[in-house]
């Protein structure tokens, strides 16, 4: 019973059922800095996420 | 979580205005609002041609994306810097933008920087001792020249460039942090041609960048993911992530951070010294006789008035 979060080159395993705003506070992820996708699309943080999937995170911080 | 106005399932929650729409309404709310913006802050009209600046990531493609779909006269500049930094960094984001500017059939200027002036950005800085062991300092200055100098020699009205808010809060807070007042009463969307500058413009600039990074999600456009490498560690993402860990705790925090300092500038009041006598104006409460600078009554004693009101 488990989901990926694949965040550039990082993964986290966190338990199924979760919602995904949850999770990432679990993983220390900032919900600001990333957005989420499940296939492909955008999903908002109060989704929960379903045992076996991967959840795609996008950085959305640029610049220098 | 539901779209706002249709009801279906949402795609992107924006805490900051308590919205959340679904993948269609987000990507014409995008342009609707940028819109709004460009108008409100008076900078460009129907007829005026316009360079955008693009470096292939998401908010300046994004950004030309909005302009052409509002059917505004918008072509690109894209300044090749010849950054490598082991991933092809400059070569992969003129690829980008160029498969961005065809697929849609539009006119993309490009200037190479090596080819022009004879050094690429990490060569001219090396040589050129600026910025402290790293070349951003000269990639900012000689983005600057380049963008003015092709704006005015081929004629456009106005530079656009995808600054967003998270940029200009991060700008704003590390202005503020040492109080550089020049600097914060030049910051605004919008900048007016002066004395051979072109006028530049921000349409963007109160969008999350969240919010942009979603756009491009959800528009397919195809960006550069790659952080510049000589990025690491500047000070302006340490910055935006101290903003967004403040974002996190007090949704809106970014966006009333900047609005309240347009506000303030566009009243004269920042950095104005005020007379002190008006601004300590104090005198007694009409109540309970305590100082206070308010008319009339005290904060507590208007306070117990309300709760007076409310409990009655």
């Amino acid at each position: 019973m488990s989901v990926k979060l694949v965040l550039r080159n990082k993964e986290y395993e966190v338990k199924a059922g979760m919602a995904l705003l949850d999770a990432l506070k679990k993983c220390d992820i900032v919900p600001e800095s990333v957005i989420a996708t499940r296939n492909g699309e955008l999903i908002t943080e109060d989704e929960l996420l379903i045992d076996g999937e991967t959840i795609k995170l996008i950085a959305v911080i640029s610049g220098g | 979580m539901k779209c706002k106005k249709c009801g279906a399932r949402a795609s992107v929650n924006m805490r900051q205005h308590r919205m959340a729409l679904c993948k269609e309404h987000f990507v014409e709310w995008i342009p609707e609002q940028t819109e709004r913006f460009i108008k409100k802050y008076n900078m460009f009209a129907r007829d005026e041609k316009i360079l955008v600046a693009v470096s292939g990531g998401k908010d300046s493609l994004s950004l030309w994306d909005i302009l052409v779909r509002l059917g505004y006269q918008a072509d690109g500049l894209y300044l090749g810097l010849g950054i490598d930094g082991g991933v092809q960094y400059s070569s992969e984001s003129h690829r980008l933008t160029d498969e961005f500017a065809k697929r849609h059939n539009l006119k993309l200027h490009v200037v190479d920087i090596e080819g022009e002036y004879g050094y690429s950005i990490p060569v001219l800085s090396d040589i050129s001792h600026r910025g402290k062991g790293k070349p951003c300092s000269v990639c900012g200055l000689t983005k600057r020249h380049e963008m003015n100098r092709i704006a005015r020699d081929l004629g456009y009205d106005v530079l656009a460039t995808g600054h967003n808010l998270d940029d200009e809060a991060a700008v704003l807070f590390g202005n503020t942090l040492q109080w550089s007042s020049d600097y914060l009463l030049r910051q605004g969307p919008v900048l007016p041609s002066k004395d051979g500058l072109a006028r530049k413009v921000k349409p963007l600039c109160r969008f999350y960048e969240r919010e942009m990074t979603a756009y491009a999600i959800a528009r397919g456009i195809e960006y550069i993911y790659d952080e510049c490498p000589y990025a690491e560690g500047a000070t302006q993402i340490f910055y935006k992530e101290t903003l967004n860990q403040l974002e996190n705790s007090r949704p809106g925090a970014k966006l009333t951070f900047y609005l309240r300092f347009l506000e303030a500038r566009q009243s004269g009041n920042l950095f104005i010294e005020k007379d002190r006598e008006a601004a300590y104006n104090i005198h007694p409460c009409e109540r309970c006789g305590q100082p206070t600078s308010a008319p009339e009554l005290c904060s507590f004693c208007r306070m117990l008035e309300k709760a007076k009101t409310v409990s009655e």
